[in-house]
Formats: structure tokens, sequence, C-alpha cells
């Protein structure tokens, strides 16, 4: 069968795209891009007024599934990534139990094959248990599929061991992802330390918890020769500690996500903990830090953290809720009505940090609007109005941290491999 | 006439002119405390429940005695009996009190923000009897009315705050009452039991209690919250005494109208040495005495007493 998207306005950076074009797939791949195309039999799908991009991905996703299925399954949350114009996710391994084996590994690919809406790649646990003590089966692993390594939400504490961590995965060409918190700094801190956590009462988790890791891991990364992806950066110091890392020629990649980007510490008014996330919303100059970054090249990619807990978790005191905010299902649009439509970023800087960058970054395979490659397309109608009510998710989960926002800009239509996910804003698996 | 705000969750819920009103309202129900009978009919028939999941003794029994006074019904729900211990929520157990239709909760909680939650799904006025490291406004307020009664005014004093800052929700209220009421806080102690931002507070700050003791009108200690802390604040309680410890050679130093204030319960031998607790100069439990008729006039003005009847 073939497919023709006539008339969209097709963007992508890596095949330097930004025109009024055509896409033609057939067999679920991308004949053809270009003027006027013509192809008897194909169905027609007008794209006047929209935005053609090759199928963004989210790097950084909690899917909770084996072991957390109330909050969130594969089927579920790649629904959610479907419907907020994602192609393809990269699974953290903070499940239960911990994916720090092949055959969970295996698990989650075989799971995802069957029941998921988008591609899936599972990041496998650097250390066994994300204990920080002793490496996982890495190699094993990587066999079944796992694309990068990470102890995500509780980074390994011991600079010996991240030393080790570093060597070992060198050899397998794939990123050890860090999330950067010195535990001895950030103690029992909930919210940035800073003026909110003093107005509060709240006890704080200071910047340098933040920076002092970022500096350890870089150095490490310099000394081992380890790629080195640091995830959701939230500071201005630590996207200028990656700056020069970057100068330096050191294979360093990070990413920051759109709650740091898009909301500070002073959105904090109440104890809503939908706003409760590691790291914290940091002051208003590092969300400008963070934007500099972006457009400057030091950030590679936007990842969402998406985190889904649910209601009953998340509705109790600001200190015992836990951690995160989903974010898969309002990134794209978040992007689009803060940067996009503000004349900020243009389209070709959102594949650039929505497609291209998060998979060089963790592994993904390349995905190009160009004849040969899989048809994992984004179709963007920048118009469209969104309203974040707890009715828009599919995912299980509602604890966004934009919930009650009116957004500009949605994804209308998603492919995989040529088949719709979301056909007219519906997701159609 | 009442408050301008339903709730009395943090110092920000009042105008200065409400403390006034609460000081003022404040000294009538202290005289009826001097009476032989100390009952007044006013809030008969209101229910008062005082909410408490930390342990307690002056502060639930000051609320307790002051909501008996006013002949209101007083319950007492604390965690060692409670549903908490079932594993409900605070969301849960303010519903249920809801659906019981008391007319005013007073809550005390171990994490900041307890308040705020109850009210999200109470009607009823919530009052908060200290949340986690945040604020203790009913504290701060009868610390004021005792100052009040020291000096006869509020505005111009210089209060000095003594000690572990950083983890006590007394100075998280107190600070910002001295503010409103045109006094000045300082405070005082190891840079390591400090306010990340006290300028967010509106303190002055000083790590020298003695350069800072002949310009106060009021030395205000704090007892040293260890359990609170992750790490041991400073090297010893020895040196801790040496450097901030109020004892008789600094009673000395302090101008001969300052007054000595401490919330309770004190540490003898840390922050205070027993001379000084025991002194003129302490007015630690005429603070315990204030409690009550503020905590009256509070309760009175919250359920609107003052429509229903004079205060006394």
């Amino acid at each position: 069968m073939a497919l023709l998207l006539k008339g969209g306005r097709v963007v992508d950076a890596a095949a330097e795209l930004d025109a009024v074009l055509d896409v033609l797939l057939v067999e679920g791949v991308i004949a053809g891009v270009g003027e006027e195309l013509e192809s008897a039999g194909a169905e027609v799908i007008d794209c006047a007024e929209k935005v053609i991009l090759p199928g963004l991905a989210d790097i950084h996703v909690h899917l909770r599934e084996p072991g957390q299925e109330y909050k969130e399954t594969i089927a579920s949350g790649t629904r959610a990534a479907a419907h907020g114009g994602f192609t393809a996710v990269a699974c953290m391994p903070n499940t239960k139990p911990i994916c720090d084996s092949g055959s969970q590994v295996r698990f989650i690919v075989e799971r995802a094959a069957t029941a998921g809406a988008v591609r899936v790649y599972p990041i496998g646990a650097v250390t066994a248990g994300q204990s920080g003590e002793q490496l996982a089966e890495i190699g094993d692993m990587v066999a079944e599929g796992a694309v990068a390594f990470s102890d995500d939400g509780h980074g390994v504490q011991s600079a010996g061991m991240t030393r080790v961590a570093m060597d070992y995965i060198r050899r397998f060409d794939a990123p050890l992802i860090v999330h950067c918190e010195d535990e001895s700094l950030a103690g029992d801190g909930v919210v940035n330390e800073g003026v909110v956590s003093t107005r509060m009462g709240l006890p704080g988790i200071p910047a340098a918890a933040e920076e002092t890791m970022v500096a350890r891991d870089i150095a490490i990364a310099e000394l081992t020769g380890c790629r080195l992806h640091l995830a959701h950066l939230s500071t201005s110091r630590s996207v200028e500690l990656v700056r020069e890392a970057k100068a330096r020629g050191l294979a360093v990649t990070c990413e920051v996500t759109p709650h740091h980007l898009f909301l500070d510490e002073d959105d904090l008014v109440t104890y809503d903990s939908n706003l409760k996330m590691n790291p914290p919303l940091r002051t208003a100059a590092d969300r400008e830090a963070l934007v500099e970054g972006l457009l400057d090249g030091t950030v590679d990619c936007i990842a969402t953290d998406h985190a889904p807990h649910a209601v009953h978790e998340k509705e109790l005191e600001f200190e015992l809720a836990p951690n995160g905010t989903t974010g898969l299902e309002t990134a794209l649009s978040l992007v689009n009505t803060h940067l996009v439509a503000t004349g900020v970023l243009d389209w070709v800087a959102v594949t650039r940090l929505m497609c291209h960058g998060p998979r060089a970054a963790a592994n993904l395979p390349e995905m190009r609007l160009e004849a040969g490659f899989p048809g994992d397309i984004t179709i963007v109608d920048p118009e469209a109005r969104v309203e974040v009510t707890p009715e828009w998710f599919e995912s299980k989960s509602r604890n966004s941290a934009f919930l009650g926002k009116s957004l500009l800009g949605r994804a209308s239509d998603v492919l995989v491999g040529g088949e719709w996910v979301v056909r007219k804003s519906k997701v159609v698996m | 006439m009442g408050l301008s705000s339903q709730h009395l969750m943090t110092m920000d819920d009042v105008t200065a002119e409400d403390v006034t009103l609460i000081l003022d309202t404040a000294e009538s129900f202290a005289e009826v405390n001097q009476r032989r009978i100390k009952k007044l009919p006013t809030l008969r028939g209101r229910t008062i429940v005082n909410l408490f999941f930390e342990p307690s003794t002056r502060t639930r029994m000051s609320f307790e005695i002051a909501s008996k006074r006013l002949s209101a019904d007083g319950v007492n729900f604390t965690a060692s009996s409670s549903a908490t211990v079932k594993g409900e929520t605070l969301r849960d157990t303010a519903k249920t009190l809801a659906a019981m239709a008391c007319d005013m909760v007073i809550v005390r909680h171990r994490y900041a923000g307890a308040p705020q939650m109850l009210a999200e799904v109470m009607d009823c006025p919530i009052v908060n009897g200290g949340d986690g490291v945040h604020q203790h406004p009913t504290q701060a307020l009868l610390d004021l009315f005792t100052m009040r009664q020291s000096f006869g005014k509020l505005e111009g004093l210089r209060v000095g705050i003594v000690g572990d800052v950083c983890h006590s929700r007394v100075a998280g209220s107190l600070v910002p009452a001295l503010n409103k009421m045109g006094a000045t806080p300082v405070i005082i102690g190891p840079p390591t039991l400090m306010p990340v931002r006290p300028d967010v507070l509106g303190a002055e700050v000083a790590y020298d209690l003695d350069a800072v003791l002949p310009t106060l009108d009021v030395v205000y200690l704090l007892r040293v919250q260890f359990e609170r802390a992750a790490r041991m604040p400073f090297p010893s309680n020895r040196e801790y005494a040496m450097l901030y410890g109020m004892d008789t050679a600094r009673l000395g130093a302090l101008p001969s109208h300052a007054v000595v204030m401490h919330p309770g319960p004190m540490n003898r031998g840390v922050e205070i040495s027993a001379d000084v607790a025991d002194s003129s100069r302490s007015v630690v439990l005429d603070q315990v005495e204030s409690g009550v008729a503020v905590r009256m006039a509070i309760m009175y003005l919250m359920l609107g007493g003052a429509d229903s009847g004079a205060a006394a």
C-alpha cells in the first residue's frame, strides 16, 4: 500500500529540508520526498497547514512495567507517547524488578512488540539493582537490545564505581546516562534550595548537588573515554560545564525537560505535589540558561522524564509525595507554545532537539524524511488548541505539572513504520 | 468585625490590623483568665478539633483550654489514636472530619503545607498549630502579645532570635510577624543554623551574639532541634553554649529593660542557663499564659464570635 502526504511543510534538519513538499510512503518506507509527487493508487492525505517532521523520540521515559502497572504500562505509556507525537521512546530501568539483566530487557522488547504503540528502546541499569555497588550484566543487556545504561533516579554515588562503569561500558559504544545528584548534599530536599524553600518551609536541594556531579562525571568521562549523557539538567552552571566539556571535544551530551524549560520555582505557590520533581524546579535565571543552551547547541535534546504516578500517591503531603510529572503528552505542545510560536526556535531546530539529538545521544536508529528511511513521521497541527485537563491524557496517570494550561499545537497524525498510530488527533492503536 | 482571612495558616493570612484586633481581643480574655470562673458561653455548640500529628503537650493543651473556656466542644485527634496508623491519608482524614461538620480545625503536622492540604478539602477555618519547619502563627501571635505586655508597643522593638532558626517554625512565623508590626527581627546563630535566604524572611543576620546583645529589646532563644538536623551543626553543646548560650554574663550585657523569651521546651544549660530561665528578666511563663488568651481570641474572631455577643 502507498500513502501520499500532500502539501505539508516538510522539515528535517538532517535532510536539510524546510519547504512545502509531498512525502510518499510505500510499504511503510519513505519512497520519496519532493514537489507534486504522483502515485497511482496511493491514499492521499491533505497536509496543508500541517508541519511534517521525522518521528520524534523521547529518550527519558518511565513506563513502569513490570511492577507498577497501576501507574503506567508499556501499552498505556506508548499510547501516551504517540498522542504526544513521539514515534520512539527509551525507557528507564527503575521498574520493579529493576531492568538490570538480559531477560528483563527481553521482556520489555517483547512486550513492546505486541502491546506498544510506538518503538520502545530499553535502557539498562548500570549496577545490579541500581545499588551503585556492582556492575549489572551490561553485555547481556546489549545483546538483548538495551541502547544505553543508567541508574536514573538514584545516580551512582561513588566516583570509583562510576569509573568502573564507564570503563566497562566504553567497549559497547553505549552512553552512560547519569542522573546527577550528590545525595549527601541533596539530603531530604524536595524543592530548590533558595527563596522558595525558605518561604515554604520545605527542605531544599542546592544547585551544587547537581553541579558537583556534572563536573565529576565529565571528568570521569574524560578519564575513561566513555560516552556520557547527562539527564535532565536543571541549573545554569550545569549547562556551562557541558558547554565547556563540548568545547574541549569530549563525547558529552545532555538533555533538558519541558518542566525545567517552562516552569520555575516561582510556580510553586501552593503545595501542589505535581510540581515536585527531581531535580527540582530551579530559578527563572536557570530556566533562561537552559533555553540559551538549546539555542547555542549545548543542549542536545529535550526529553520529558515522563514519570507517571497514581493520584493516591501524589495526593500526599508535599514531602511524602513521589517525584515526577508526566511529560509525553504535553512536550510538543509546550515547545510550540513557548518556543516555536514565539519565534525563539524554528521547526528545523525542533527536529534537532526532539528527533536527531535524542536519537544520537541514546543510540536510537536515525530517522530522516528521506527515501529509504522507515515511515516514522510526526505530523503537527501548529494551530490546534490543547486544554491540558485530566481527560486529555492517554497515560494511566494524570500527574502533570501543566494541568490547567492552555497550549498551542499538537501532533494531529503520527505514523510508525508507515502505520497510523494517531489519526486526526485520536490514538488509533 | 472579624479577620480578613478565613484561615490562619501562615502570617501572610493576617494584616497588621488583624494582629492588633487579635491582641486587643486577647487582652479581654486575659482578664477572664484571672477570674475564679474562667468560662464564657461564647462558642457554645461549636466543635473545635485538635488534629495533632506530632507529639505536643503545651500547644495542644493551650488550644484545648482555650476552646473549653469559650464553651466550645473540643475534640482531640492525635496520631497515635487516629486512622493514620492504619494508613489513611491526610486528605481522607480531612474529608472524614468535614463530613462530621466540625467548625474549626487546629492542625499540627510534621510536614509543611499540611494546613493548606486540609483547607483544600474542608470548608471550616483551619488554624496552623505548627507545620514542619514552616510556620507556627499562633505562637508568633502570643509572642507579640507578651512583647506588647512588656513594652506597651511593638513598633520599633529590636528582637534577637537566637539559635536554630533554620529548623524553627516559630521563627518562620515570628520574623514576618515582627516585620508586619514595625519591629525589627535579627536572627543570630552559627551559619549552619541560619536559613538559606534570610532576606526572603525579612530578617537581619548576625553571627556574633555578644556584638548584638546591647542593641536588643528582646532576646528570643530557640531550642536546637537536633532531631531535625542531618548532621551535628556545631562541634559540641559546650561550644554552642559558649558562643550562643544565654547566661547571666550575657544578661548583664543586655539593656536593662530587655526581656528574655523562649517558646519552650527549654534545654537548660544549652541555649539558656537555669539562672536566666528563672530570672525576673525571663517572661517565658508569661508567654505560656498569653497563649491561652491569644488562642481564645483567634477562635472567637475566626468563628464569628463577635457577631454573637460581646467578648467578655
